[in-house]
């Protein structure tokens, strides 16, 4: 965006600090539009007449650097593009990489359905939500449009998740876009040859359109000509070498294009960015070795620029780091890590239930809390202040103390003698050197748990009640 | 029905919906449109009747229908876009980064006897100018892995332990092998059974683990203390006089030990410090400065470990720490444009990388974990490779072997077969 502090952006709000949009004044929503977490129209005075040209004027202004771009329709239509910085510490980086995977139109209808069933409900849990995928590429491999258009059709009836049209035939994208021309597809792709017929469909249809050429001025002028017909919903596939000195041009394109869009300011490439790890299979024909290269290669772009991605292994040890390399690189840095301290009940603890110490620092939390839950543990789980730092980190740096343990129970008012029968405190197994120290100050039975909640199940059948000293 | 509508509302009246199709309309004026002149049928009235967010593109897009002139009343583009017969030309071209001005200081590993060591080849890491495999700077270096040892049997993942079993009781032997086998730049070797909390070893015996590992292989070693800050200076020390003039690693010199022992261990026997700080900034920059300024250790002497943490478990943090040392360091912060090392074997302490399966009902099946394991570990260090890290401390060899295979290809060092990725959308796979 254009702007870069409040005090710009105020200039141009009612400044009659009214609070509609929840802010108690007009300078503290300034600042909310500056770090992204409101947006102008929850503003309700200055959608109003007489402010008109200033809301244009500021929408403009703080439009992102790289366009918005909307796929598909309803609940899972997806955001990409949107970024306004280079590096993720800078602010944050916006709208996640669309993950789409693909299936295609010689496939059996049953495949076809399983494996868009299977994309459909991947999942995987992590701090306190699921990671999951976006969309479902449709690939027209049969050359006939009339089938390309019965997968696309069964691909729309069996998933709700946004889709992708992939061919170089106009035909064949019409027919399928006639299909689901209510849907909002994102259509694959203009190129040099058949541009004029791919922009045609684009503004019948009115679907966002992805522009495929590895020469960055040929994509230029893609990128131009079908601006200047009108048509703004573009993404740029520069191509994606999957090998040797061909994918570090590859590489290399995207930081180029990135730059020019945010760095330079040039609007005339400043679309979202398409990647194709899939290609990797066009190397590798042996399942694993493809499905690793392929993860490499999503990797390797969700890192740097890449907005939407097709992708091709349903395996989890592909699906897995791709879904968390993305939340790695897509987690707001502003946020904070960290869980309130106190003692909480998970499930319905009763006297005899345990009494387990975690730290505070959100992701240890989350995981622990989510194991308990899970596994239908029922217990107090207890957050202790470690600023945010995970146990064995904690332990080593001193802010996970025997005192600190002490302290939270007290401020929480938790009396081991009134809540249990057992006086008993579990401590991480990451935490195992601590027991000695926490017995003395507490005078409490301490137990070693497991190194990881995820055995703390195995541990409880084994070490649950504990004995009777 | 009579419907007006100002045309100035239609701002806000677009407030939640796809603007799209009045882009570029200049609206001045205080224009109405009337639907009951339009000469609108009940019917089309009843389809505009309920959504007053739709209305307003209903009626533009009707009305067009109708043949009136909404496009020239609002005084917009025609309602048909220009449609072009040739593609616009043009030129795309993009800048260098100026700021980065200030090379990463070049740091040798390893010493060959012309140098007062017994290695048969050295390791340069550093002298980048831009970040990792751009286009801005040459980068001088490719980034090397050094496999860990260690100086007894330890608990690890099964699909590690697997290549190991028959080399565990022997750190010589286990140095050999992952030179020999895995492709190791360099080897670390952990000497944690000096931990008083393990096994107590001495600092003496412990250097004699070393001087094995030194004989066995003749690449540039690492050596690595147990982590317990009252000890390792000691064995660190130990290891540096017998390790003379070797150049090695000597890993590491952290603010919560007595890293003054190890800097004049580094400096009165010829080896490289590593410079350990946990994923903040401003304390390596600290620590940087009083091995410097305090201790006296040349530049060419540091090597930086700002701590790796495992994809899903602070990964975040690890990047974009190492992301922001690398570009403060080009852009000329002398105390921070050091090379960077990773413990990317952390990421076997991620339970995705070990675990049978998720310990949650409510998650897709994880499938295989001998699968799992090794991408873990390469995803994590692939990362870090973005964010500049030079030099990589890992354990799987298949995560060794991809690992190398894409930071070479991004360094610019792998040839291949043209791949044909015209036609990528009908490949059959």
């Amino acid at each position: 965006m254009k702007l870069n502090s409040p005090l710009q952006v105020y200039k141009y709000l009612p400044q009659i600090n009214c609070a509609e949009c929840g802010d108690a004044t007009c300078m503290a929503f300034a600042a909310h539009l500056i770090d992204r977490s409101k947006k102008l129209d929850d503003c309700p005075p200055i959608l109003k007449d007489e402010y008109k040209k200033k809301y244009t004027e500021l929408q403009t202004l703080l439009a992102p650097e790289i366009r918005e771009i909307t796929i598909g329709t309803g609940e899972h239509a997806r955001r990409i593009g949107g970024d306004d910085v280079l590096y993720r510490h800078q602010l944050t980086f916006f709208d996640p990489t669309a993950f789409a995977y693909d299936v295609w139109d010689t496939m059996p209808e049953a495949e076809l359905v399983e494996r868009i069933n299977k994309i459909t409900n991947f999942r995987k849990f992590y701090v306190g939500k699921f990671l999951r995928v976006d969309m479902v590429a449709v690939r027209c491999v049969s050359g006939d449009a009339l089938k390309f258009a019965g997968a696309v059709k069964k691909a729309s009836e069996t998933t709700k998740l946004p889709l992708i049209l992939c061919s170089f035939d106009p035909a064949a994208l019409k027919a399928a876009l006639e299909v689901v021309k209510d849907k909002n597809p994102l259509i694959y792709a203009a190129t040099e040859k058949n541009w004029g017929e791919v922009a045609e469909l684009a503004l019948n249809y009115k679907v966002p359109v992805v522009l495929f050429s590895p020469d960055l001025d040929k994509l230029k002028s893609l990128a131009l000509t079908f601006r200047e017909m009108g048509i703004k919903d573009l993404v740029l596939d520069p191509g994606t070498y999957p090998q040797g000195k061909k994918l570090k041009e590859t590489f290399e394109r995207f930081i180029m294009l990135r730059r020019a869009g945010i760095k330079e300011g040039q609007k005339d490439i400043a679309y979202p960015i398409m990647a194709v790890p899939l290609n990797a299979w066009l190397v590798y024909k042996d399942a694993v070795t493809a499905s690793y290269w392929e993860t490499v290669l999503s990797s390797v772009f969700t890192v740097r620029y890449g907005d939407i991605m097709i992708l091709h292994s349903l395996e989890p040890y592909a699906m897995l780091p791709e879904v968390h390399i993305r939340d790695t690189i897509y987690t707001d840095p502003r946020t904070p890590v960290k869980v309130a301290p106190g003692v909480n009940e998970v499930g319905s603890p009763t006297k005899d239930s345990p009494v387990i110490v975690t730290t505070n620092f959100a992701l240890t939390y989350y995981t622990v809390e989510s194991d308990l839950s899970s596994n239908k543990i029922n217990c107090y789980l207890a957050a202790v202040d470690t600023d945010g730092i995970g146990v064995e980190a904690a332990v080593a740096g001193g802010q996970l103390t025997a005192a600190k343990i002490k302290d939270t129970f007290q401020k929480a008012n938790f009396d081991f003698k009134d809540k249990t029968s057992h006086g008993t405190l579990i401590l991480p197994g990451l935490a195992a050197r601590l027991q000695g120290d926490v017995e003395d100050v507490t005078g409490l039975r301490v137990m070693i748990g497991p190194p990881d909640s995820g055995r703390i199940p195995g541990w409880m059948e084994k070490n649950w009640p504990p004995k009777p000293k | 029905m009579t419907k007006k509508i100002k045309l100035s509302e239609l701002g806000s009246l677009f407030g939640g919906i796809d603007v799209q199709a009045l882009e570029g309309v200049k609206i001045e004026g205080d224009v109405e449109i009337d639907l009951g002149q339009l000469g609108m049928n009940p019917q089309m009235a009843y389809a505009l009747g309920h959504e007053t967010a739709q209305l307003a593109l209903h009626l533009m897009n009707i009305s067009r229908i109708l043949g009136y002139p909404v496009d020239q009343m609002l005084g917009a583009a025609p309602a048909k876009p220009a449609r072009l017969s040739k593609l616009i030309e043009s030129r795309f071209s993009v800048g260098k980064i100026e700021e980065w001005k200030t090379p990463i200081q070049e740091v040798v590993l390893g010493a060959t006897s012309s140098d007062g060591g017994t290695r048969k080849s050295t390791i340069t890491l550093g002298g980048e100018t831009a970040l990792p495999y751009y286009f801005d700077g040459p980068m001088p270096h490719r980034n090397h892995i050094t496999m860990d040892v260690f100086d007894m049997p330890i608990n690890m993942a099964k699909a590690v332990k697997s290549n190991y079993e028959d080399v565990i009781n022997s750190p010589a032997e286990w140095a050999k092998k992952v030179v020999r086998d895995f492709g190791a730049d360099m080897v670390t070797i952990h000497l944690i059974s000096t931990d008083p909390n393990i096994k107590d070893t001495s600092p003496a015996e412990a250097a004699k683990t070393v001087e094995e590992v030194l004989q066995a292989v003749d690449v540039p070693i690492v050596i690595g203390g147990s982590g317990n800050p009252e000890k390792d200076p000691a064995v660190l020390e130990k290891a540096a006089e017998v390790a003379e003039g070797e150049r090695c690693l000597l890993a590491s010199a952290s603010l919560n030990l007595d890293y003054a022992r190890i800097a004049e261990a580094a400096k009165k026997h010829n080896h490289v410090v590593l410079s350990w700080t946990q994923l903040e900034i401003n304390a390596q920059k600290e620590l940087n400065r009083k091995l410097m300024k305090q201790c006296g250790v040349a530049r060419e002497n540091i090597i930086m470990d700002p701590t790796t943490a495992a994809l899903g478990y602070g990964l975040d943090y690890a990047y974009t720490n190492m992301e922001r040392i690398r570009l403060a360091g080009l852009s000329g912060d002398m105390e921070l444009n050091f090379p960077m090392s990773s413990g990317t074997t952390n990421a076997w302490g991620a339970r995705e990388a070990w675990m049978v399966s998720s310990p949650l009902k409510e998650d897709s099946d994880w499938g295989p974990r001998e699968y799992r394991g090794p991408i873990w570990e390469i995803i994590t260090g692939l990362t870090l490779s973005l964010a500049g890290n030079d030099l990589f401390m890992m354990m799987h060899p298949t995560a060794v072997q991809v690992l190398k295979e894409i930071t070479q290809t991004l360094y610019g060092g792998k040839e291949s077969e043209p791949v044909n990725i015209d036609n990528w959308v009908a490949a059959v796979i």
